[in-house]
Protein backbone atom coordinates (compact mmCIF):
# COMPACT_ATOMS: atom_id res chain seq x y z
CA UNK A 1 0.00 0.00 0.00
CA UNK A 2 1.28 3.25 -0.97
CA UNK A 3 0.43 6.19 1.43
CA UNK A 4 -2.75 8.52 0.53
CA UNK A 5 -3.99 11.28 2.04
CA UNK A 6 -8.07 10.51 3.70
CA UNK A 7 -11.22 12.73 3.89
CA UNK A 8 -14.60 11.90 4.54
CA UNK A 9 -17.37 14.43 2.97
CA UNK A 10 -20.77 14.14 4.24
CA UNK A 11 -22.65 15.61 1.23
CA UNK A 12 -23.18 13.92 -2.07
CA UNK A 13 -22.29 17.09 -3.95
CA UNK A 14 -18.89 17.32 -1.85
CA UNK A 15 -17.74 13.78 -2.51
CA UNK A 16 -18.64 14.27 -6.29
CA UNK A 17 -16.57 16.92 -6.85
CA UNK A 18 -13.20 15.80 -4.77
CA UNK A 19 -13.41 12.91 -7.34
CA UNK A 20 -10.56 12.56 -10.01
CA UNK A 21 -8.36 9.85 -11.75
CA UNK A 22 -6.06 10.19 -8.61
CA UNK A 23 -8.85 9.13 -6.34
CA UNK A 24 -10.95 6.35 -5.57
CA UNK A 25 -14.43 6.38 -3.12
CA UNK A 26 -13.92 4.36 -0.23
CA UNK A 27 -17.10 2.28 1.28
CA UNK A 28 -16.87 -1.32 2.46
CA UNK A 29 -13.43 -1.26 1.30
CA UNK A 30 -13.06 -5.32 1.14
CA UNK A 31 -11.87 -4.87 -2.25
CA UNK A 32 -10.68 -2.08 -2.77
CA UNK A 33 -7.99 -2.17 0.47
CA UNK A 34 -7.05 -5.86 -0.45
CA UNK A 35 -5.96 -4.52 -4.36
CA UNK A 36 -4.38 -1.66 -2.09
CA UNK A 37 -2.62 -3.70 -0.47
CA UNK A 38 -1.62 -5.45 -3.23
CA UNK A 39 -0.59 -2.40 -5.26
CA UNK A 40 -3.01 -2.89 -7.98
CA UNK A 41 -4.91 -0.24 -6.73
CA UNK A 42 -2.46 3.17 -5.90
CA UNK A 43 -4.75 5.70 -5.68
CA UNK A 44 -3.44 8.72 -3.77
CA UNK A 45 -5.95 10.05 -2.17
CA UNK A 46 -8.93 8.04 -0.48
CA UNK A 47 -12.62 9.51 -0.33
CA UNK A 48 -14.72 7.74 2.34
CA UNK A 49 -18.13 7.35 1.59
CA UNK A 50 -19.83 6.08 4.67
CA UNK A 51 -20.79 9.43 6.05
CA UNK A 52 -23.16 9.93 3.11
CA UNK A 53 -26.96 9.25 3.41
CA UNK A 54 -27.30 6.20 1.17
CA UNK A 55 -28.25 4.01 3.41
CA UNK A 56 -32.02 3.74 3.02
CA UNK A 57 -34.07 0.87 1.62
CA UNK A 58 -37.06 1.70 0.59
CA UNK A 59 -40.62 1.40 -1.67
CA UNK A 60 -40.54 3.26 -5.08
CA UNK A 61 -43.52 5.12 -6.51
CA UNK A 62 -43.96 1.94 -8.74
CA UNK A 63 -43.46 -0.12 -6.32
CA UNK A 64 -40.15 -1.13 -6.56
CA UNK A 65 -37.45 -1.04 -4.29
CA UNK A 66 -34.47 1.23 -4.09
CA UNK A 67 -31.61 0.46 -2.22
CA UNK A 68 -28.67 2.88 -1.32
CA UNK A 69 -25.82 2.18 -2.76
CA UNK A 70 -24.02 1.83 1.08
CA UNK A 71 -26.50 -1.11 2.72
CA UNK A 72 -24.36 -3.52 3.44
CA UNK A 73 -24.59 -6.73 1.96
CA UNK A 74 -26.18 -8.63 4.78
CA UNK A 75 -28.17 -6.40 5.76
CA UNK A 76 -29.70 -6.01 2.03
CA UNK A 77 -29.85 -10.05 2.21
CA UNK A 78 -32.08 -9.57 5.36
CA UNK A 79 -33.97 -6.71 4.87
CA UNK A 80 -37.64 -8.05 5.73
CA UNK A 81 -38.84 -6.49 2.34
CA UNK A 82 -35.77 -8.33 0.40
CA UNK A 83 -36.50 -11.84 1.67
CA UNK A 84 -40.58 -11.06 1.30
CA UNK A 85 -40.29 -9.49 -2.29
CA UNK A 86 -37.08 -10.29 -3.84
CA UNK A 87 -35.92 -13.88 -2.38
CA UNK A 88 -33.87 -14.65 -5.66
CA UNK A 89 -31.20 -11.00 -4.26
CA UNK A 90 -31.02 -12.37 -0.81
CA UNK A 91 -29.98 -15.74 -2.16
CA UNK A 92 -27.79 -14.53 -3.82
CA UNK A 93 -26.15 -12.73 -1.69
CA UNK A 94 -25.87 -14.55 0.92
CA UNK A 95 -24.33 -17.40 -1.37
CA UNK A 96 -21.00 -14.51 -1.73
CA UNK A 97 -18.10 -14.17 0.92
CA UNK A 98 -18.60 -14.55 4.20
CA UNK A 99 -20.48 -13.37 6.75
CA UNK A 100 -17.85 -10.79 7.88
CA UNK A 101 -16.94 -9.68 4.87
CA UNK A 102 -21.17 -9.23 4.22
CA UNK A 103 -21.41 -6.57 6.66
CA UNK A 104 -18.77 -4.70 5.48
CA UNK A 105 -19.37 -4.84 1.60
CA UNK A 106 -22.03 -2.20 0.15
CA UNK A 107 -24.33 -2.34 -2.54
CA UNK A 108 -21.93 -0.08 -4.64
CA UNK A 109 -18.90 -1.61 -3.76
CA UNK A 110 -20.43 -5.28 -4.57
CA UNK A 111 -21.18 -3.96 -8.35
CA UNK A 112 -17.49 -2.34 -8.99
CA UNK A 113 -15.88 -4.95 -7.63
CA UNK A 114 -12.57 -6.23 -9.49
CA UNK A 115 -12.14 -9.58 -10.82
CA UNK A 116 -10.60 -12.48 -9.10
CA UNK A 117 -8.33 -12.88 -12.27
CA UNK A 118 -4.59 -14.12 -10.54
CA UNK A 119 -2.66 -12.62 -13.16
CA UNK A 120 -4.87 -8.91 -12.61
CA UNK A 121 -3.91 -9.31 -9.12
CA UNK A 122 -0.26 -10.39 -9.33
CA UNK A 123 1.37 -6.71 -10.39
CA UNK A 124 4.75 -8.19 -11.43
CA UNK A 125 3.24 -9.80 -14.51
CA UNK A 126 1.11 -7.99 -17.22
CA UNK A 127 -2.53 -7.93 -17.47
CA UNK A 128 -4.47 -5.87 -19.90
CA UNK A 129 -6.71 -4.99 -17.22
CA UNK A 130 -4.23 -3.10 -15.02
CA UNK A 131 -1.93 -2.26 -17.23
CA UNK A 132 -3.47 -1.50 -20.95
CA UNK A 133 -1.30 -2.32 -23.69
CA UNK A 134 0.83 -4.84 -21.97
CA UNK A 135 -0.38 -8.41 -22.71
CA UNK A 136 -2.78 -10.75 -21.37
CA UNK A 137 -1.17 -14.20 -19.29
CA UNK A 138 -4.45 -15.71 -18.72
CA UNK A 139 -4.85 -16.71 -22.14
CA UNK A 140 -2.32 -19.28 -22.46
CA UNK A 141 -1.31 -19.62 -18.89
CA UNK A 142 -3.35 -20.81 -15.74
CA UNK A 143 -6.84 -20.09 -16.93
CA UNK A 144 -9.34 -22.35 -15.02
CA UNK A 145 -11.51 -19.98 -13.35
CA UNK A 146 -11.76 -17.46 -16.60
CA UNK A 147 -14.66 -16.95 -18.69
CA UNK A 148 -16.20 -19.26 -21.42
CA UNK A 149 -18.48 -16.57 -23.40
CA UNK A 150 -17.82 -12.94 -24.14
CA UNK A 151 -14.26 -13.06 -23.41
CA UNK A 152 -11.79 -10.60 -25.95
CA UNK A 153 -8.12 -11.25 -27.52
CA UNK A 154 -7.14 -8.68 -24.77
CA UNK A 155 -8.97 -10.34 -21.88
CA UNK A 156 -10.57 -13.17 -20.07
CA UNK A 157 -11.31 -12.17 -17.22
CA UNK A 158 -14.86 -12.80 -15.25
CA UNK A 159 -16.92 -11.02 -12.85
CA UNK A 160 -17.02 -12.29 -9.39
CA UNK A 161 -19.92 -11.01 -8.03
CA UNK A 162 -22.89 -13.29 -7.04
CA UNK A 163 -25.15 -10.55 -6.15
CA UNK A 164 -25.01 -9.01 -9.55
CA UNK A 165 -26.40 -12.07 -11.37
CA UNK A 166 -29.44 -11.52 -9.32
CA UNK A 167 -29.45 -8.05 -10.12
CA UNK A 168 -29.42 -8.93 -13.54
CA UNK A 169 -32.19 -11.36 -13.84
CA UNK A 170 -34.15 -8.89 -11.49
CA UNK A 171 -33.59 -6.23 -14.50
CA UNK A 172 -32.32 -3.70 -12.24
CA UNK A 173 -31.19 -0.13 -12.36
CA UNK A 174 -27.80 1.70 -11.10
CA UNK A 175 -28.42 5.75 -10.60
CA UNK A 176 -25.59 6.90 -10.43
CA UNK A 177 -24.55 11.13 -10.68
CA UNK A 178 -21.63 12.85 -11.58
CA UNK A 179 -20.97 16.36 -12.69
CA UNK A 180 -23.37 15.87 -15.40
CA UNK A 181 -26.19 15.04 -12.83
CA UNK A 182 -27.86 11.95 -12.63
CA UNK A 183 -28.45 9.23 -14.70
CA UNK A 184 -30.38 5.61 -14.59
CA UNK A 185 -28.32 2.43 -16.00
CA UNK A 186 -30.39 -0.69 -17.30
CA UNK A 187 -28.30 -3.14 -14.91
CA UNK A 188 -27.61 -5.51 -18.48
CA UNK A 189 -25.59 -1.87 -19.59
CA UNK A 190 -23.94 -1.25 -16.41
CA UNK A 191 -21.17 -3.75 -16.70
CA UNK A 192 -19.15 -4.27 -20.17
CA UNK A 193 -17.47 -6.94 -22.06
CA UNK A 194 -14.22 -6.64 -22.06
CA UNK A 195 -13.55 -5.73 -25.76
CA UNK A 196 -10.59 -3.94 -26.50
CA UNK A 197 -10.54 -1.53 -23.25
CA UNK A 198 -10.26 -4.40 -20.86
CA UNK A 199 -9.50 -1.97 -18.15
CA UNK A 200 -13.29 -0.59 -17.94
CA UNK A 201 -14.91 -3.10 -16.16
CA UNK A 202 -18.42 -1.05 -16.22
CA UNK A 203 -19.32 1.97 -18.37
CA UNK A 204 -19.66 4.51 -14.58
CA UNK A 205 -17.20 7.32 -14.49
CA UNK A 206 -14.17 7.94 -12.86
CA UNK A 207 -15.62 11.08 -11.33
CA UNK A 208 -19.29 9.14 -10.58
CA UNK A 209 -20.79 8.29 -7.54
CA UNK A 210 -23.28 5.31 -7.57
CA UNK A 211 -26.05 6.33 -4.90
CA UNK A 212 -28.60 3.29 -5.51
CA UNK A 213 -29.81 0.33 -7.00
CA UNK A 214 -33.40 -0.12 -7.81
CA UNK A 215 -35.54 -2.98 -8.18
CA UNK A 216 -38.56 -2.98 -10.41
CA UNK A 217 -41.55 -4.66 -8.88
CA UNK A 218 -41.35 -7.25 -7.42
CA UNK A 219 -42.17 -10.78 -9.43
CA UNK A 220 -40.96 -13.75 -9.72
CA UNK A 221 -41.05 -14.26 -5.54
CA UNK A 222 -42.07 -18.47 -5.83
CA UNK A 223 -40.09 -19.92 -8.85
CA UNK A 224 -36.52 -18.79 -8.14
CA UNK A 225 -33.07 -20.24 -7.62
CA UNK A 226 -29.67 -18.78 -7.28
CA UNK A 227 -27.43 -21.89 -7.75
CA UNK A 228 -23.89 -21.42 -6.97
CA UNK A 229 -20.96 -24.36 -7.87
CA UNK A 230 -17.33 -23.44 -6.53
CA UNK A 231 -14.44 -25.72 -5.50
CA UNK A 232 -15.66 -25.66 -1.84
CA UNK A 233 -19.22 -25.81 0.24
CA UNK A 234 -18.75 -22.07 1.18
CA UNK A 235 -16.74 -19.31 1.34
CA UNK A 236 -15.48 -19.55 -2.80
CA UNK A 237 -15.98 -17.29 -5.86
CA UNK A 238 -18.37 -19.12 -7.89
CA UNK A 239 -16.90 -21.58 -10.49
CA UNK A 240 -20.14 -21.22 -12.16
CA UNK A 241 -23.39 -19.46 -11.05
CA UNK A 242 -27.08 -19.37 -12.29
CA UNK A 243 -29.74 -17.00 -10.86
CA UNK A 244 -33.32 -18.37 -12.44
CA UNK A 245 -36.60 -16.61 -12.11
CA UNK A 246 -40.06 -17.86 -13.88
CA UNK A 247 -43.50 -16.88 -13.95
CA UNK A 248 -45.73 -20.14 -14.78
CA UNK A 249 -48.99 -20.42 -15.65
CA UNK A 250 -50.08 -24.49 -14.59
CA UNK A 251 -47.35 -26.26 -16.14
CA UNK A 252 -46.27 -23.62 -18.47
CA UNK A 253 -43.85 -21.27 -18.18
CA UNK A 254 -45.28 -17.56 -19.13
CA UNK A 255 -41.63 -15.97 -18.00
CA UNK A 256 -38.02 -16.77 -17.56
CA UNK A 257 -34.92 -14.86 -16.46
CA UNK A 258 -31.85 -16.97 -16.66
CA UNK A 259 -28.61 -14.89 -15.53
CA UNK A 260 -25.07 -16.64 -15.28
CA UNK A 261 -22.22 -16.01 -13.30
CA UNK A 262 -18.48 -16.83 -13.08
CA UNK A 263 -18.40 -17.48 -17.26
CA UNK A 264 -18.19 -13.78 -18.80
CA UNK A 265 -17.26 -10.48 -17.50
CA UNK A 266 -20.80 -9.22 -16.75
CA UNK A 267 -23.66 -11.46 -16.29
CA UNK A 268 -24.29 -13.31 -18.90
CA UNK A 269 -27.85 -13.13 -20.25
CA UNK A 270 -29.34 -14.42 -23.50
CA UNK A 271 -32.63 -13.12 -24.57
CA UNK A 272 -33.02 -15.94 -27.25
CA UNK A 273 -32.84 -18.60 -24.43
CA UNK A 274 -35.28 -16.86 -22.19
CA UNK A 275 -37.56 -16.61 -25.27
CA UNK A 276 -37.34 -20.14 -25.87
CA UNK A 277 -39.15 -21.44 -22.87
CA UNK A 278 -41.80 -19.13 -23.07
CA UNK A 279 -45.40 -21.21 -23.51
CA UNK A 280 -43.09 -24.39 -22.84
CA UNK A 281 -43.92 -26.68 -20.32
CA UNK A 282 -41.33 -26.82 -16.98
CA UNK A 283 -38.94 -30.23 -18.12
CA UNK A 284 -36.08 -31.08 -19.04
CA UNK A 285 -36.04 -31.03 -22.26
CA UNK A 286 -36.89 -27.41 -22.73
CA UNK A 287 -34.58 -26.67 -20.14
CA UNK A 288 -31.69 -27.95 -22.08
CA UNK A 289 -33.05 -26.08 -25.00
CA UNK A 290 -32.33 -22.93 -22.88
CA UNK A 291 -28.94 -24.11 -21.43
CA UNK A 292 -27.67 -24.50 -25.33
CA UNK A 293 -28.87 -21.19 -26.64
CA UNK A 294 -26.98 -19.48 -22.99
CA UNK A 295 -23.87 -21.56 -24.13
CA UNK A 296 -24.03 -21.18 -28.23
CA UNK A 297 -20.69 -19.44 -29.29
CA UNK A 298 -18.75 -20.92 -25.83
CA UNK A 299 -14.94 -20.33 -25.72
CA UNK A 300 -13.56 -22.37 -23.39
CA UNK A 301 -9.44 -22.20 -23.17
CA UNK A 302 -6.93 -24.94 -21.98
CA UNK A 303 -8.14 -25.56 -18.85
CA UNK A 304 -11.85 -24.48 -18.48
CA UNK A 305 -13.72 -26.51 -20.70
CA UNK A 306 -15.57 -27.84 -17.45
CA UNK A 307 -17.19 -24.98 -16.72
CA UNK A 308 -19.30 -25.24 -20.51
CA UNK A 309 -20.84 -28.76 -19.20
CA UNK A 310 -21.33 -27.85 -15.86
CA UNK A 311 -22.75 -24.58 -16.50
CA UNK A 312 -25.10 -26.51 -18.82
CA UNK A 313 -26.19 -28.89 -15.97
CA UNK A 314 -26.17 -26.09 -13.69
CA UNK A 315 -28.66 -24.08 -15.73
CA UNK A 316 -31.15 -27.04 -15.97
CA UNK A 317 -30.93 -28.15 -12.55
CA UNK A 318 -31.50 -23.79 -11.54
CA UNK A 319 -34.62 -24.13 -13.72
CA UNK A 320 -36.24 -27.20 -12.30
CA UNK A 321 -35.78 -25.93 -8.63
CA UNK A 322 -37.38 -22.25 -10.12
CA UNK A 323 -40.03 -24.22 -11.69
CA UNK A 324 -40.53 -26.63 -8.91
CA UNK A 325 -41.13 -23.52 -7.00
CA UNK A 326 -39.65 -25.31 -3.49
CA UNK A 327 -39.93 -23.60 -0.43
CA UNK A 328 -36.21 -22.75 -0.51
CA UNK B 1 3.36 -6.93 2.54
CA UNK B 2 1.89 -4.43 5.15
CA UNK B 3 5.47 -2.11 4.95
CA UNK B 4 4.47 1.47 4.50
CA UNK B 5 6.52 3.10 2.79
CA UNK B 6 7.40 6.93 4.96
CA UNK B 7 4.85 9.34 4.06
CA UNK B 8 7.08 12.27 1.76
CA UNK B 9 6.03 14.60 3.89
CA UNK B 10 3.51 18.04 3.97
CA UNK B 11 0.11 17.43 5.23
CA UNK B 12 -1.78 15.74 2.94
CA UNK B 13 -1.06 12.61 4.75
CA UNK B 14 -1.69 14.45 7.65
CA UNK B 15 -2.51 12.27 11.08
CA UNK B 16 -6.13 11.85 11.87
CA UNK B 17 -7.25 11.84 15.04
CA UNK B 18 -10.15 9.34 15.93
CA UNK B 19 -12.00 8.45 19.21
CA UNK B 20 -12.82 4.93 19.50
CA UNK B 21 -13.86 2.70 22.78
CA UNK B 22 -12.23 -0.59 22.54
CA UNK B 23 -13.65 -3.16 24.81
CA UNK B 24 -15.56 -0.42 26.73
CA UNK B 25 -13.10 2.14 27.54
CA UNK B 26 -12.25 5.38 25.61
CA UNK B 27 -9.58 6.09 23.24
CA UNK B 28 -8.25 9.23 21.78
CA UNK B 29 -6.12 8.13 19.10
CA UNK B 30 -3.75 9.80 16.18
CA UNK B 31 -3.37 6.98 13.16
CA UNK B 32 -2.45 7.42 9.70
CA UNK B 33 -5.03 6.57 7.03
CA UNK B 34 -3.52 4.03 6.09
CA UNK B 35 -3.27 1.89 9.15
CA UNK B 36 -5.95 -1.12 8.64
CA UNK B 37 -8.41 -1.70 12.43
CA UNK B 38 -5.76 -4.92 12.81
CA UNK B 39 -2.62 -2.91 12.66
CA UNK B 40 -3.83 -0.49 14.66
CA UNK B 41 -4.88 -2.99 17.30
CA UNK B 42 -2.14 -5.29 17.42
CA UNK B 43 0.79 -2.54 16.37
CA UNK B 44 -0.38 0.52 18.03
CA UNK B 45 -2.05 -0.75 20.72
CA UNK B 46 -0.01 -3.94 21.44
CA UNK B 47 -3.61 -5.50 21.65
CA UNK B 48 -2.37 -9.24 19.84
CA UNK B 49 -5.25 -11.33 21.02
CA UNK B 50 -6.76 -10.03 17.54
CA UNK B 51 -4.60 -12.38 15.23
CA UNK B 52 -3.20 -11.79 11.31
CA UNK B 53 -3.72 -14.82 9.61
CA UNK B 54 -4.07 -13.56 5.79
CA UNK B 55 -4.33 -9.70 5.60
CA UNK B 56 -7.15 -10.12 2.59
CA UNK B 57 -10.50 -10.90 4.17
CA UNK B 58 -9.47 -15.04 3.51
CA UNK B 59 -9.36 -16.19 7.20
CA UNK B 60 -11.46 -14.73 9.66
CA UNK B 61 -8.33 -14.86 12.00
CA UNK B 62 -8.99 -10.92 12.83
CA UNK B 63 -12.41 -10.62 13.08
CA UNK B 64 -13.62 -8.11 15.44
CA UNK B 65 -17.15 -6.75 16.76
CA UNK B 66 -18.07 -2.83 15.67
CA UNK B 67 -21.17 -1.87 17.06
CA UNK B 68 -21.84 -5.77 18.03
CA UNK B 69 -21.32 -6.68 14.00
CA UNK B 70 -18.65 -9.13 13.36
CA UNK B 71 -16.03 -7.94 10.31
CA UNK B 72 -12.81 -8.37 9.38
CA UNK B 73 -10.22 -6.21 10.74
CA UNK B 74 -7.56 -6.66 8.18
CA UNK B 75 -9.98 -5.30 5.07
CA UNK B 76 -10.79 -1.97 7.11
CA UNK B 77 -9.43 1.07 7.65
CA UNK B 78 -8.60 2.80 11.35
CA UNK B 79 -9.42 6.38 10.37
CA UNK B 80 -12.98 4.73 9.42
CA UNK B 81 -14.20 3.94 12.43
CA UNK B 82 -13.99 6.97 14.02
CA UNK B 83 -16.71 7.21 17.27
CA UNK B 84 -17.11 3.16 17.00
CA UNK B 85 -17.74 1.11 19.74
CA UNK B 86 -15.46 -2.00 19.25
CA UNK B 87 -14.98 -5.70 21.33
CA UNK B 88 -12.41 -7.43 20.97
CA UNK B 89 -11.29 -11.30 22.19
CA UNK B 90 -9.87 -8.95 25.29
CA UNK B 91 -13.28 -7.94 25.92
CA UNK B 92 -15.41 -10.86 25.89
CA UNK B 93 -15.09 -12.30 29.41
CA UNK B 94 -16.23 -10.41 33.27
CA UNK B 95 -13.97 -9.62 35.50
CA UNK B 96 -14.20 -13.25 37.12
CA UNK B 97 -16.04 -15.00 34.30
CA UNK B 98 -15.91 -15.79 30.56
CA UNK B 99 -17.51 -15.49 28.02
CA UNK B 100 -20.33 -18.20 27.81
CA UNK B 101 -18.99 -18.70 23.91
CA UNK B 102 -15.24 -18.77 25.75
CA UNK B 103 -17.02 -21.52 27.96
CA UNK B 104 -17.93 -23.38 25.18
CA UNK B 105 -14.89 -23.44 23.06
CA UNK B 106 -12.87 -24.60 26.38
CA UNK B 107 -15.23 -27.43 27.21
CA UNK B 108 -15.25 -28.92 23.43
CA UNK B 109 -11.74 -28.46 22.93
CA UNK B 110 -12.40 -26.28 20.28
CA UNK B 111 -8.90 -25.51 19.05
CA UNK B 112 -5.53 -27.45 18.46
CA UNK B 113 -3.19 -24.50 18.04
CA UNK B 114 -5.11 -21.53 18.96
CA UNK B 115 -4.28 -19.31 16.46
CA UNK B 116 -7.71 -18.77 14.80
CA UNK B 117 -9.56 -19.11 18.38
CA UNK B 118 -10.04 -15.33 18.75
CA UNK B 119 -11.87 -15.07 15.16
CA UNK B 120 -13.82 -18.01 15.53
CA UNK B 121 -15.33 -16.70 19.31
CA UNK B 122 -15.63 -13.65 18.01
CA UNK B 123 -17.43 -14.24 14.85
CA UNK B 124 -19.75 -16.69 17.12
CA UNK B 125 -20.37 -14.04 18.92
CA UNK B 126 -21.37 -11.58 15.93
CA UNK B 127 -23.30 -14.86 14.95
CA UNK B 128 -25.57 -14.95 18.14
CA UNK B 129 -26.05 -11.40 17.84
CA UNK B 130 -27.47 -11.84 14.18
CA UNK B 131 -30.12 -13.84 15.51
CA UNK B 132 -29.79 -16.60 13.30
CA UNK B 133 -28.18 -19.88 12.56
CA UNK B 134 -30.96 -22.02 14.13
CA UNK B 135 -29.46 -25.47 12.67
CA UNK B 136 -26.59 -27.63 12.40
CA UNK B 137 -26.27 -26.88 9.01
CA UNK B 138 -26.48 -22.68 9.59
CA UNK B 139 -24.27 -22.71 11.90
CA UNK B 140 -21.82 -24.32 9.61
CA UNK B 141 -22.61 -22.37 6.61
CA UNK B 142 -22.98 -18.73 9.08
CA UNK B 143 -19.12 -19.60 10.74
CA UNK B 144 -17.33 -20.35 7.03
CA UNK B 145 -16.04 -17.03 7.62
CA UNK B 146 -13.65 -18.48 9.80
CA UNK B 147 -10.95 -21.22 8.55
CA UNK B 148 -9.09 -23.36 11.19
CA UNK B 149 -5.67 -24.72 9.52
CA UNK B 150 -5.82 -27.06 12.77
CA UNK B 151 -9.22 -28.62 11.37
CA UNK B 152 -10.71 -28.42 14.75
CA UNK B 153 -14.16 -27.65 12.94
CA UNK B 154 -16.08 -30.27 14.31
CA UNK B 155 -15.72 -29.41 18.44
CA UNK B 156 -15.60 -25.25 16.95
CA UNK B 157 -19.71 -26.45 15.62
CA UNK B 158 -20.24 -28.32 18.56
CA UNK B 159 -18.92 -25.42 21.10
CA UNK B 160 -20.51 -22.91 18.43
CA UNK B 161 -24.09 -25.01 19.22
CA UNK B 162 -24.20 -24.93 22.53
CA UNK B 163 -23.28 -21.73 23.65
CA UNK B 164 -25.14 -19.69 20.66
CA UNK B 165 -28.72 -20.30 22.42
CA UNK B 166 -26.96 -19.18 25.95
CA UNK B 167 -25.37 -15.88 24.65
CA UNK B 168 -28.67 -14.98 22.69
CA UNK B 169 -30.51 -15.24 25.77
CA UNK B 170 -32.72 -18.32 24.95
CA UNK B 171 -31.58 -20.13 28.13
CA UNK B 172 -29.22 -23.22 27.20
CA UNK B 173 -29.91 -25.22 24.49
C1 LIG C 1 -12.03 -13.35 0.66
C2 LIG C 1 -13.14 -12.74 -0.13
C3 LIG C 1 -14.12 -13.55 -0.66
C4 LIG C 1 -15.16 -13.00 -1.40
N1 LIG C 1 -16.11 -13.81 -1.94
C5 LIG C 1 -17.10 -13.29 -2.70
C6 LIG C 1 -18.08 -14.11 -3.31
O1 LIG C 1 -18.07 -15.32 -3.15
N2 LIG C 1 -19.05 -13.51 -4.05
C7 LIG C 1 -19.08 -12.17 -4.23
O2 LIG C 1 -19.99 -11.70 -4.89
N3 LIG C 1 -18.17 -11.36 -3.68
C8 LIG C 1 -17.18 -11.89 -2.92
N4 LIG C 1 -16.24 -11.07 -2.38
C9 LIG C 1 -16.19 -9.68 -2.81
C10 LIG C 1 -17.03 -8.74 -2.01
O3 LIG C 1 -18.39 -9.00 -2.28
C11 LIG C 1 -16.65 -7.34 -2.46
O4 LIG C 1 -15.33 -7.09 -2.01
C12 LIG C 1 -17.57 -6.28 -1.92
O5 LIG C 1 -18.88 -6.47 -2.36
C13 LIG C 1 -17.10 -4.89 -2.31
O6 LIG C 1 -17.88 -3.93 -1.65
P1 LIG C 1 -17.20 -2.81 -0.74
O7 LIG C 1 -18.27 -1.91 -0.25
O8 LIG C 1 -16.34 -3.42 0.31
O9 LIG C 1 -16.32 -2.10 -1.84
P2 LIG C 1 -14.98 -1.20 -1.76
O10 LIG C 1 -13.82 -2.10 -1.60
O11 LIG C 1 -15.17 -0.11 -0.76
O12 LIG C 1 -15.02 -0.58 -3.19
C14 LIG C 1 -14.88 -1.34 -4.37
C15 LIG C 1 -14.81 -0.38 -5.54
O13 LIG C 1 -16.04 0.30 -5.68
C16 LIG C 1 -15.87 1.72 -5.62
N5 LIG C 1 -17.07 2.22 -4.94
C17 LIG C 1 -17.63 1.71 -3.81
N6 LIG C 1 -18.81 2.32 -3.58
C18 LIG C 1 -19.00 3.20 -4.59
C19 LIG C 1 -20.06 4.11 -4.91
N7 LIG C 1 -21.17 4.22 -4.17
N8 LIG C 1 -19.94 4.86 -6.03
C20 LIG C 1 -18.82 4.75 -6.82
N9 LIG C 1 -17.80 3.92 -6.55
C21 LIG C 1 -17.89 3.15 -5.45
C22 LIG C 1 -14.56 1.93 -4.91
O14 LIG C 1 -13.95 3.13 -5.34
C23 LIG C 1 -13.77 0.71 -5.36
O15 LIG C 1 -13.17 0.96 -6.61
C24 LIG C 1 -15.21 -11.60 -1.60
C25 LIG C 1 -14.23 -10.78 -1.05
C26 LIG C 1 -13.20 -11.33 -0.32
C27 LIG C 1 -12.16 -10.43 0.26
S1 LIG D 1 -6.34 -11.66 8.62
FE1 LIG D 1 -8.21 -10.72 8.17
S2 LIG D 1 -9.29 -12.30 7.20
FE2 LIG D 1 -7.32 -13.19 7.42
S1 LIG E 1 -6.83 -24.20 16.09
FE1 LIG E 1 -5.12 -24.02 14.80
S2 LIG E 1 -5.94 -22.84 13.18
FE2 LIG E 1 -7.69 -23.32 14.29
Amino acid sequence: MIPFAYSKPTAVDEAVKMAGPDARFIAGGTNLLDLMKENVARPERLIDINALPLRDVETTATGGLRVGALVPNSDLAWHPEVEARYPLLSQAILAGASPQLRNMATTGGNLLQRTRCYYFYDSAVPCNKREPGSGCPAKEGVNRIHAILGASDQCVATHPSDMCVALAALEAEVIVTGPGGERRIPFADFHRLPGDQPERDNVLEADELILAVELPAERFTTHYAYLKLRDRASYAFALVSVAAALEMDGDRISTARIALGGVAHKPWRVAEAEALLVGQLADQANFAKAADALLRGAQPLEHNAFKVELAHGAIIRALGEAAGGITQ
Amino acid sequence: MNAITPPPGGNSHAVHLISLSINGKKHELEVRPWTTLLDLLRENLQMTGTKKGCDHGQCGACTVLVDGRRINSCLTLAVMHDGAELTTIEGLASEDALHPMQAAFVKHDAFQCGYCTPGQICSAVGLANEGRAHSSAEIREMMSGNLCRCGAYNNIHDAVQEALPVCRGEGTA
